[in-house]
């Protein structure tokens, strides 16, 4: 089953339009931005005429010379500004010193570095020779980065002066059982301070000699880059994407969500996930576009730059959507009661007017005080992950910024389904991108599945682990059902949805936390929370009480509350009598078939992931270890 | 260690008091050794909105980096220490 949009054929060439540039009817005349108005219509560096990433940003560095590629704030200091050209030259010599350091085109170079310019000049010196670049995640404990270094075995490692030496540190601590870096890895450290320390070392900064760097050619099935899908215990799952994936994907999201070098992308989200690495490196590079880092998170930092940078798009996480609408609640607790009120009226005029295709310039002109919260320039805001707050997107829409839900997984590239804003929809995760087929396999009787995900954007496998990439990538077990596009592999998701008739893609929750209920319904945890997201928990998640608890022993007394599969919230908050009978009242007004039937009050605040999610199966043997079943409260 | 020194001492009892009244739990529930996340129920991005009051306390800049791989309040003292 093919999806309706992946046969779309794709323009050779953008002369790439801002979605707000739809005609308007009677509007007074919009001031325009300043530097729009002065630029030529730049067409874009097109994914399609390329074979592998360092030609794509070596053209797009020479296309746009002039533009600025690059700023970075400290928090309201601009720190750095650089231009196409800059960033050509600056990759140019690190290429170089890459060669003149020993690398060669079939070495791996790993980076590790919060996002800054410095990342992706290193990426982009990196593809310039040809060779693989392995990104890792900043978050993760120096351990954790150790183990996926000695997995990856790079030949260099491009790293952050602060990160260096307690990355260095844990791995030669007695408790890491002298494992160590792998044999060999030239540390290149950034804005290192003092004298070098002992053994193999390098600074990012030094200067190449006045050689060029051999330029070395990838094509499209060579691998790109390693990027590890999860690095917390278990085992590392590195997965392979080759360039045509990238490229692949590039084309895909210019395709829907076209930039132009008036754009300016707020790159926060860190850029060693995909969705990152294109929408805020490759995506704006391609486009001519400005990317924006800023050294911190901090909220009330990244509203200054919104404004002072005229940042025009960016990708957020759902948490980080939830401080901003914490912000714009705290802006609007200072309007007098006829703006909030006149508030209200213009976001519903605003909805109304836009309900077909957003419109950012109509947005702004009725909505102006809040578009200034946000800087008064964002049009756009990319939400990845399978969960995000409908209400809050929606609410973000009606003023004006939509947000734009997608789906995807790193083994993909990233980006499988994303909403066109045709018209604007918060209750799915949008319909497979172009170039990309999208199925649910083996549907049951609802139509859910689980999603399959086909086309070039699908990894090569994972590093190392045949057995792993043998589960994960398969052939349609189903029979042939339309020409594969690209791979002829299925990549299994493990996630839980259904195709509507729109063919729009929604989540019900991950394959392996499934319940099958008594009555032999299949039912997913992750779906049945999202009715308690307003009671007021700090943590809430809903087990089979088997899964915790272990099968009951039969009682003589069958008429007890234990049923055969007992769905079971737990929970915890500051007041638990109030949470308590607030999870039983939304509980009650749920149809029959989504009801859950006890309740547990948690111990301890719940463990979680880097990425917050929670780890389900940790906190079920904490669980059974802490709480006993006489404990549980049917509700 | 921070906590050893008299001054050490002062910058961990305020940084309790402050945290306790921020996120409004007992300041008993609270000490060097407890970890900050857990006792306070808060992730890292949240524990952003810590600093900042911190920062206000101590009149200090505390950049985000430096909450990687701090786990305590008193690792999160010897961070103020070194900055104040």
């Amino acid at each position: 089953m093919s999806d309706t949009t992946s046969n779309r054929p794709a323009a050779k060439v953008h002369s790439a339009a801002p979605i707000s540039a739809a005609p308007l009817p009677k509007l007074p005349k919009l001031p325009k931005l300043p530097l729009a108005s002065k630029l030529p219509r730049a067409q874009c560096v097109h994914p399609d005429g390329h074979q592998h990433l360092g030609s794509l940003l070596y053209d797009a560095t020479l296309q746009f010379r002039d533009q600025l590629a690059l700023i970075e704030m400290d928090r309201k200091k601009t720190r750095t500004r650089l231009t196409y050209d800059d960033v050509r030259k600056d990759a140019l010599r690190l290429a170089r010193r890459f060669e003149q350091l020993g690398l060669t085109s079939d070495d791996r170079v790993a980076v590790l570095m919060g996002n800054q310019p410095s990342w992706l000049i290193t990426a982009m010196a990196v593809f310039l020779r040809g060779m693989t670049l392995v990104p890792l995640d900043p978050k993760l404990t120096p351990e954790e980065q150790g183990a996926l270094l000695r997995h990856a075995k790079p030949k260099a490692l491009i790293v952050e002066a602060y990160h260096w030496p307690k990355l260095k540190l844990a791995v030669e601590r007695p408790s890491a059982h002298g494992q160590g870096l792998p044999d060999g890895m030239l540390p290149i450290v950034t804005e290192w301070m003092g004298p070098s320390p002992e053994g193999p070392f390098a600074r990012w900064e030094d200067a190449a000699d006045a050689v060029p760097p051999t330029l070395v050619t990838r094509g499209r099935d060579d691998i790109a880059c390693i990027v590890y899908s999860s690095g917390t215990g278990g085992r590392p799952k590195g997965c392979m994407l080759a360039h045509g994936s990238y490229l692949t994907q590039l084309a895909a999201l210019m395709e829907l969500y076209p930039m132009t070098p008036s754009d300016r992308f707020f790159s926060v989200l860190p850029t060693n996930h995909a969705i990152d690495f294109l929408s805020g490196f490759v995506g704006p590079f391609a486009s001519g576009a400005t990317v924006v880092h800023q050294r911190t998170m901090r909220p009330e930092f990244l509203l200054d730059t919104l404004k002072t940078q005229r940042i025009t798009q960016m990708a957020v996480v759902p948490m980080l959507l939830e401080a901003f609408e914490r912000a714009l609640d705290t802006q609007l607790s200072t309007a007098k009661p006829w703006q909030k009120k006149a508030l209200d009226l213009l976001s519903n005029v605003n909805a109304a007017l836009t309900e077909k295709t957003a419109n950012h310039a109509l947005s702004k002109w009725l909505i102006k005080p809040v578009h200034d919260g946000f800087g008064g320039h964002l049009k756009l805001m990319f939400a990845g992950g399978a969960f995000v707050d409908e209400r809050r997107a929606r609410r973000f829409y009606e003023l004006g910024i939509p947000v734009v839900i997608g789906y995807g997984l790193t083994e993909c590239t990233t980006v499988a389904t994303l909403q066109d804003l045709a018209p604007f929809r918060a209750d799915s995760v949008g319909k497979a991108v172009p170039r990309v087929e999208v199925k649910v396999h083996a549907p049951d009787v609802h139509g859910h599945g689980e999603v399959w995900i086909r086309g070039a954007t699908v990894m090569k496998g994972y590093l190392d682990d045949p057995e792993l990439t043998a589960e994960t990538l398969v052939d349609d077990e189903s029979g042939p059902d339309g020409k594969a596009m690209g791979s002829s592999k299925w990549l299994k998701t493990g996630d839980i949805g259904w195709l509507d008739a729109a063919r729009h893609l929604h989540l019900v929750g991950r394959k392996k936390n499934m319940i099958v209920t008594a009555g032999g319904k299949n039912v997913y945890p992750e779906d049945l929370e999202i009715a308690f997201a307003d009671v007021g928990a700090e943590d809430l998640v809903i087990f089979a009480e088997h899964f915790v608890w272990g099968k009951p022993t039969p009682s003589p007394d069958a008429g007890s509350a234990l049923v055969a599969e007992r769905l079971v919230v737990v929970a915890r908050g500051p007041d638990w009598e109030a949470l308590a009978k607030k999870i039983a009242d939304v509980n009650r007004k749920q149809p029959e078939a989504r009801r859950v039937h006890a309740l547990v009050r948690a111990p301890a605040p719940f463990p979680r992931t880097a990425s917050m999610k929670v780890k389900r199966e940790e906190l079920a043997k904490a669980l059974a270890e802490r709480v006993t079943r006489e404990q549980i409260v049917a509700l | 260690m921070a906590t050893d020194t008299a001054e050490g001492r002062t910058i961990i009892s305020r940084l309790l008091d402050l945290a306790a009244r921020h996120y409004d739990r007992p300041r008993a529930s609270l000490g060097p050794e407890a970890d900050l996340f857990k006792s306070l129920g808060i992730d890292s991005f949240q524990a952003l909105d810590l600093l900042s009051r911190l920062e206000e306390e101590f009149r200090c800049e505390i950049p985000d980096y430096e909450l990687q791989g701090i786990t305590t309040f008193g690792g999160l003292a010897e961070v103020i220490a070194r900055r104040a």
